[in-house]
């Protein structure tokens, strides 16, 4: 099972902030974002976006990262802080 | 080396954190400290308020990797970084960066190069409330050339 969290105006626009994906593992963040697309293909545009970030385990990743079992993926837009 | 950050819904106080600053060593001849507010006007829109939200867990480790990365790069003894979240007001305090040095140079250095990589690097949304409506603030290209300007990791 792999956690995967959406944050801000992603979050607002799939209408749901985190979702359990049950998928084989390991697979790369791209195999995880084709997957999520085929069981939520309304989701597409937003999760395809190229300025979309990504972390694994709450680290900065890339969408060749590699995710195992258990992990945390969090998809989000440009941070907008200080 | 005195690294530290918080991330809070509370105010902070500039002299409260100058002091901890000072008394953190005895070394520093340069102590250079930054606050940051929320504007209260973006655009010719009145902004009613902000709301920060951010990635419990992982904005902690994005700012204490900043910190670790300037304490590298930079000739300091002390820093400390404040970040608030939550429901805002224009002309609140938002963020605060506070860096000791024996010089100044290293100093202000150092308390630039946080700025800039906590605006590019570390995981704050901010959704700004107005009359006509809810937006979330977008990138400013400005924030990723000051970023940029400081070479890869």
């Amino acid at each position: 099972m792999i956690k995967v969290l959406f944050f801000a105006s992603l979050r607002e626009r799939l209408g749901v902030d985190k979702i359990e994906f049950i998928v084989d593992t390991p697979l790369s963040v791209m195999d995880l974002r084709l997957a999520i697309i085929k069981q939520h293909p309304a989701w597409e545009s937003e999760l395809t976006k190229k300025n979309l970030l990504i972390a694994v385990n709450k680290e900065q990743s890339h969408i060749e990262s590699l995710i195992h079992t258990g992990d945390e993926v969090a998809f989000f837009p440009p941070v907008t802080g200080g | 080396m005195n690294l530290s950050l918080s991330i809070q819904a509370d105010d902070f106080n500039l002299q409260d954190e100058y002091q901890r600053l000072l008394e953190s060593d005895n070394l520093s001849g340069a102590i250079v400290t930054f606050v940051g507010r929320v504007r209260d006007l973006s655009v010719d829109k009145k902004i009613a308020g902000l709301f920060l939200e951010y990635y419990p867990g992982m904005t902690e480790k994005a700012l204490d990797n900043i910190l670790q990365e300037a304490a590298k790069r930079f000739r300091i003894n002390a820093a400390r970084i404040i970040h608030r979240v939550g429901q805002l007001n224009g002309l609140d305090q938002i963020v605060f960066v506070g860096v000791t040095s024996v010089h100044r140079e290293d100093a202000f250095a150092a308390a630039e190069f946080i700025m800039d990589y906590l605006k590019n690097q570390a995981p704050f949304w901010k959704k700004e409330i107005t009359e006509s409506g809810d937006s979330w603030v977008e990138t400013k290209d400005k924030d990723k050339k000051l970023f940029e300007r400081w070479g890869e990791k």
